[in-house]
């Protein structure tokens, strides 16, 4: 099966179907040894157990933007390529985006309290995140107002595309501003700065939350399909009904 | 494994996100079922999509 046969929804949803039961049993495998390791980790000299909190803070911040990024391109699929699958992937990957985001702020405010003295600073990676989450939420009220699908699909498109310049502020402000926010530990210049017996449990987790992300998207994607088709058959029962009326 | 003087700030975090990611399970899987039942509800009334009814061009 090459790419191109993606483009096909009824092939996407036989694949789906396929590799989704695989995909939940390596999620799940992922997330009890990274929760596991997370576990056993030793207290940080400074921080002490709250560096716990960094094994679920971490990954779903990277994700929050990653799902961001995933968006974007399927936004050029839609403007560009017009391909029939690149809004589905948008639109199914928008609510799962926010919930990351969500709770990249939530566990960074509870690891703050702590660390910081304060559960929120409107300095520059804390504020970026929150509008990051904003701009989630407007998608998908944007998706739900506009009631044709491709105008909705090409409006969205504009907005992620315009939306993905505050990916770079996001990962550059703790460097351009002065936060209280820590600068980058394990995507730097010179490598990651963490000892191995956090940076392992790290990587795993956030592995363990990219294949909960891609399992959840495939997932999404299916019944955004599904309901688009039936979308399409209520309107031909509408038209069938008519047809019978005139 | 002590959690220290911070265990309730580490426990909630756990347990948001436990509640968070339960949440989107339960969405997806309601959502799938809520999809199916209607594409069958509007097969069985007789509704069949175009691309259900014409055999593709240069397809067996």
């Amino acid at each position: 099966m090459t790419l191109i046969d993606l483009a096909n929804p009824t092939r996407f949803l036989t694949l789906t179907a396929r590799i989704l039961p695989w995909l939940v049993v390596a999620t799940a495998i992922l997330l009890a040894v990274g929760l596991y390791q997370s576990a056993l980790a030793p207290d940080d000299y400074q921080q002490g157990a709250t560096v716990k909190i960094m094994f679920i803070h971490v990954p779903n911040a990277w994700l929050a933007m990653f799902v961001w990024g995933v968006m974007s391109l399927a936004a050029l699929g839609t403007l560009v390529w017009r391909h029939p699958l690149a809004d589905v992937a948008a639109k199914a990957a928008a609510p799962i985006g926010a919930a990351f985001t969500f709770l990249a702020l939530v566990t960074g405010s509870l690891w703050g309290r702590p660390m910081w003295g304060t559960y929120w600073e409107w300095d520059a990676r804390l504020t970026s995140v929150l509008i990051l989450f904003l701009m989630y939420l407007g998608l998908i009220a944007l998706w739900r107002a506009v009631e044709d699908p491709s105008r909705a699909a090409r409006a969205a498109a504009v907005l992620t595309l315009v939306g993905a310049i505050n990916l770079p502020i996001i990962k550059f402000s703790v460097d351009w501003w002065n936060t209280l926010h820590q600068p980058a530990s394990v995507m730097r210049m010179g490598g990651p700065s963490l000892d191995r017996a956090f940076l392992t449990p790290l990587l795993v987790m956030a592995l363990a939350f990219s294949l909960l992300f891609v399992t959840l998207h495939l997932a999404a994607m299916r019944n955004e399909i599904l309901r688009r088709r039936v979308r399409a058959m209520q309107m031909m029962q509408v038209a069938q009904a008519g047809q019978h009326r005139a | 494994m002590s959690l220290g003087p911070y265990a309730t700030f580490i426990a909630t975090s756990y347990l948001v996100v436990l509640a968070v990611v339960m949440l989107m399970i339960a969405w997806i899987v309601i959502d799938y079922r809520r999809q199916t039942r209607r594409l069958h509800e509007l097969e069985s009334d007789g509704i069949v999509r175009r691309s259900d009814r014409e055999p593709r061009r240069g397809m067996k």
